[in-house]
């Protein structure tokens, strides 16, 4: 009767989140509000490195409305301690403080250095333009090479240095094979900075019970138990148990909203000194300040190679920008990619470095991919570097060296045991989905016609690391938190189930993903299967959602809940039978009786009976109610062969894609459409990321690209559609065999898109080009190449 | 300032400051949360709503402007339950990841349709270019509005 028929895992179930998302009912932080809320708006600092000689908050006073106001010397009794970073990554790292508000200097354009309380937003905005902040001017620190020179300003002059830390990773002889190696080649790559730009702006809510002592922050987040142990405990000095924080929808991520910020400090505290609530919504213009930005690396890369170019040996030399302060996981990102830049090749030693260096920019942290789009970038350009130096074609260099083809672990030369993978079959797929041979053949008539616009393909044979993370390894490397989730599954009297999780989405679709997973594990049909998130008073502790994580950590703690539900219900149904469990037979959702199967009863049977309790075997406790803690052994990781083709023009310097195929593995699918969409959406904000996007800063540290536009986030009509198929290899990281898909696009795009700008030039000499590809850019490659003045 | 305006086929009124824009009116004072704030710039579409049956950014839209006009949000498009025919597209090709757009979306893609009930790819592009959307590189949502038309009969 409620059992389900057929499995609904690898089908095309549709979200059950959409209904209120698309006609307007769904509810994001910014729309909520509570009675007598205050209306919070932050002062911003508009220089990049100054002494604050003066803030003086009694104008804004004054302002009809305003309520309270703050200047950051105000509140410094307030905190614990200062925003932590949950990432040091080395014992002598440099982690200066950065407080909700700064106190005597501000180090970047945007940071916080008064607070307004107002009973309408435009009062609160009128306020804050009241506040008279007087500013005395120092040095801006903006170049991280120049940041690294003896001599240099300093963003934080305490510490003598620009530089936070330098982290090495060795494997192998690295000096002996590249001194032994008939062929070096080297790289310099430097991959711009990012915004990430979700489309929702940080909001929140903050309220404080003064009787009880206990406060509730919702807040547009990603990891709502994280803020909550570490404003707790770190930044309000309160117990951990008073405060309760919820993540309602939340309107994308892309990393951004893995924070614990200025802004949820403030309006919980603001919010207990009042006595009122507190709401603050970010406008867009501070949004792209104040939230992190991402990526902005400088790349050395060498490959050793043998004279047919088979690599042995890698080594990299990264300079990473933290920006003013290091943040949550800033530190940290570049080590997400620190294993990966031999990608899914061989070798015999590596060796990887990198230093972390203060600028006066907005801090950087997290963007979808963390460390892995860097990596993937330097190695998948410089092979094919390897590839022009040696003479071989773009795929036959990468056959060449791709992983021994597993089903089971293998190790690679970055120090991972790669789970599972089949390299040759996701490229094999993806040559015949772009039309390979077509497009080169184009390629060839349009380079003997010498028309003005060229054809260029582009390759990324990418793998990742995802799943984060088993805890263990986050321990090694200096990570304060585990890569643990949780479940927990109630099967309710009538035989509907509640599903419990630990992670947290902002679009993903994990109500649909685990009721998928739930509802062959118990036969339950998915719309009777509720799952509840994001809210640390009701959810199981958890670790959140960031680097694809949720399915191949979280999903599989829901799987593992789900077989303690069905080992607990196995013994009351067996006796209620009156037979032996050994005498049972399970397919989802119904026991029947080996050899009698009409002698059977199914999960809402049991969960009726749990409740009732009428009838329990001994020892068995009413309910049908069952955890899981799930920590991975080993990280998943999702490979494939995205290849792009472009047209490009070699007068005006402009690139459109003309053809994208995305072949990925990604292990065991629980829902097609949504992985496809993932998919989708990732390889066109990694398209943008190679042709549009770029954090833009004067020589005063002022932010030019301030806005979405400026900034260049693609619409429709800017991109292409793109081609997508799978290869399915299951993880052996876990049993579901997935590995998660929340990353690939950005990880793999980027440098497909390059390299197949640099092949549609290559005949015109052209073997270097910078990211994003603009039409200027380009345009100036080819007059270089042509020996012009560029 | 009082405002009156004719919303989702009612007359109503709002208490608003000179300044206020017809999002803030529609979200602050009159409870229709689905059009949604993203940037207040007029470059992401999140808030677009019809005004006078044409879509505006209605961030860049004075309430005031607004007096005695006629005003079509989101919230009008569903029949209770029922979803309208281009929410029910979006459903089925998976054009929604985390929401914040899909209103202004919708409302741009129903307001196509009821001018092109067949647009090609491109022009289904061309005319969502003034929506943003981060999550879905807008392959789906194009799939949404194509289907949309197809099931009513417009397109193959």
């Amino acid at each position: 009767m409620a059992q389900t028929a057929e499995r609904v895992v690898g089908t095309e179930v549709r979200r059950k989140e959409d209904p209120e998302l698309i006609t307007g009912q769904a509810r994001y932080s910014d729309d909520l509000a509570a009675p007598g809320m205050l209306w919070m708006k932050l002062v911003l600092s508009p220089f990049a490195h100054a002494r604050i000689t003066s803030v003086d908050v009694s104008p804004a006073l004054q302002v009809p409305g305003v309520v309270a106001a703050f200047g950051g010397r105000d509140l410094a009794g307030e905190w614990a301690g200062p925003l932590p970073t949950a990432w040091p990554v080395t014992d002598d790292l440099k982690n200066p403080p950065m407080y909700p508000l700064a106190t005597d200097e501000v180090r970047f354009q945007g940071e916080g250095v008064a607070v307004v309380l107002a009973e309408s937003r435009a009062a609160a905005e009128d306020g804050a333009e009241a506040v008279v902040a007087e500013y005395d001017p120092l040095p801006v620190v903006l170049d991280m090479e120049e940041a690294l020179k003896d001599g240099a300003d300093l963003v934080h002059a305490d510490l003598g240095t620009n530089a936070s830390y330098t982290w090495t990773l060795t494997n192998g002889d690295v000096d002996a094979v590249f001194a032994t190696a008939p062929v070096v080649v080297k790289e310099r790559y430097v991959v711009q900075r990012q915004i990430p730009a979700a489309m929702e702006p940080r909001a929140l809510l903050a309220e404080y019970a003064p009787a009880m002592g206990e406060y509730t922050l919702t807040t547009s987040t990603q990891i709502p138990h994280i803020v909550r142990v570490v404003l707790a405990a770190f930044v309000l000095g309160i117990p951990e148990s008073k405060l309760r924080v919820r993540a309602p929808n939340v309107g994308g991520g892309f990393g951004s909203k893995i924070r614990v910020s200025p802004e949820e400090s403030l309006a919980l505290v603001l919010a207990r000194r009042t006595g009122r609530p507190v709401k603050w919504t970010g406008d867009r213009s501070s949004d792209v300040l104040t939230t992190h930005h991402a990526r902005d690396q400088i790349q050395e890369i060498e490959l050793a190679a043998d004279e047919d170019g088979r690599i042995r040996g890698y080594r990299t030399r990264l300079i990473a920008n933290m920006g003013a302060y290091l943040l949550l996981v800033g530190p940290g990102v570049p080590l997400l990619g620190a294993f990966l830049f031999c990608g899914p090749y061989g070798g015999e030693a590596y060796h990887f470095e990198c230093t972390g260096v203060f600028t006066n920019t907005t801090p950087t942290d997290a963007y979808r991919g963390a460390g892995r789009p860097e990596a993937t970038y330097a190695i998948e350009r410089a092979i094919d570097a390897l590839a022009r130096r040696v003479g071989r074609d773009p795929v036959e260099i990468r056959r060449m060296n791709f992983l021994p083809e597993s089903d089971g672990p293998i190790p690679s030369p970055g120090g991972l045991t790669v789970d599972s993978g089949h390299y040759n079959g996701t490229l094999d797929k993806a040559l015949e989905l772009v039309g390979y041979e077509e497009l080169r053949a184009e390629q060839r008539a349009r380079r003997e016609r010498g028309d003005a616009k060229q054809i260029g393909i582009g390759f990324s044979t990418y793998i990742e690391m995802c799943g984060l993370a088993p805890s263990r390894v986050l321990g090694s490397l200096k990570y304060a938190a585990g890569g643990w989730d949780a479940a927990r599954i109630r099967v309710l009297p009538t035989g509907k189930v509640t599903a419990f999780v630990g992670v947290s989405p902002h679009g993903q679709g994990h109500a649909t993903t685990f009721s998928q997973i739930l509802s062959d594990d118990l036969g339950i049909p998915v719309d009777d299967i509720e799952v509840v998130h994001g809210d640390t008073a009701l959810a199981p502790l958890g670790m959140d959602t960031y680097g694809s994580r949720s399915l191949s950590v979280g999903g599989v703690a829901v799987h593992r809940a789900a077989d303690r539900i069905v080992e607990k219900a196995r013994k009351i149904a067996a006796h209620e039978l009156e037979v032996s469990e050994d005498d049972l037979e399970y397919v989802r959702g119904r026991f029947s009786v080996k050899g009698a199967p009409d002698r059977a009863r199914t999960i809402p049977e049991v969960a009726f009976s749990a409740w009732t309790a009428h009838n329990l075997p001994e020892g068995v406790e009413p309910e049908l109610d069952a955890s899981a803690v799930y920590d991975p052994e080993n990280f998943v990781y999702p490979y494939g062969a995205h290849i792009c083709a472009v047209e490009v023009d070699t007068e005006t310097g402009q690139v459109d894609v003309l053809r994208y195929a995305a072949v990925d593995d990604v292990g065991t699918i629980i829902n097609p459409q949504i992985v496809d969409g993932q998919v989708a959406g990732g390889v066109i904000q990694g398209i943008a990321e190679a042709l549009f996007e770029e954090a833009v800063y004067d020589e005063n540290g002022d932010l030019l690209t301030s806005s979405l536009t400026n900034y260049e986030v693609p619409a429709a009509s800017d991109v292409p559609s793109i081609r997508i198929d799978k290869t399915v290899t299951p993880s052996t990281t876990n049993e579901l065999g997935v590995k998660g898909v929340g990353e690939t696009g950005t990880i793999a795009s980027p440098p497909a898109v390059i390299n197949a700008v640099v092949d549609a030039l290559s005949h015109l000499g052209v073997t270097e080009m910078a990211r994003p590809a603009t039409p200027e850019r380009v345009w100036r490659a080819i007059q270089q190449a042509k020996g012009g003045a560029a | 300032m009082l405002v009156r305006t004719r919303v989702n086929g009612e007359w109503r009124e709002a208490d608003v400051w000179p300044g206020a824009s017809l999002l803030s009116m529609l979200r602050d004072d009159l409870g229709l949360l689905g059009t949604k704030n993203a940037c207040e710039q007029g470059e992401c579409g999140s808030c677009s709503a019809w005004l006078d049956g044409e879509v505006v950014c209605s961030c860049l839209v004075l309430a005031a402007q607004a007096e005695g006009r006629e005003v079509r949000t989101v919230e009008d498009l569903a029949d209770g339950d029922r979803l309208h025919p281009v929410q029910q597209a979006f459903l089925d090709a998976g054009a929604v990841q985390c929401g914040f757009c899909t209103p202004g979306m919708v409302v741009a893609a129903t307001d196509l349709l009821e001018r092109d009930p067949d647009p090609s790819d491109e022009a289904v592009r061309e005319a969502l270019s003034g929506n943003l959307c981060r999550c879905t590189g807008y392959q789906k949502i194009v799939d949404a509005v194509r289907l949309a038309a197809s099931r009513a009969g417009g397109g193959a």
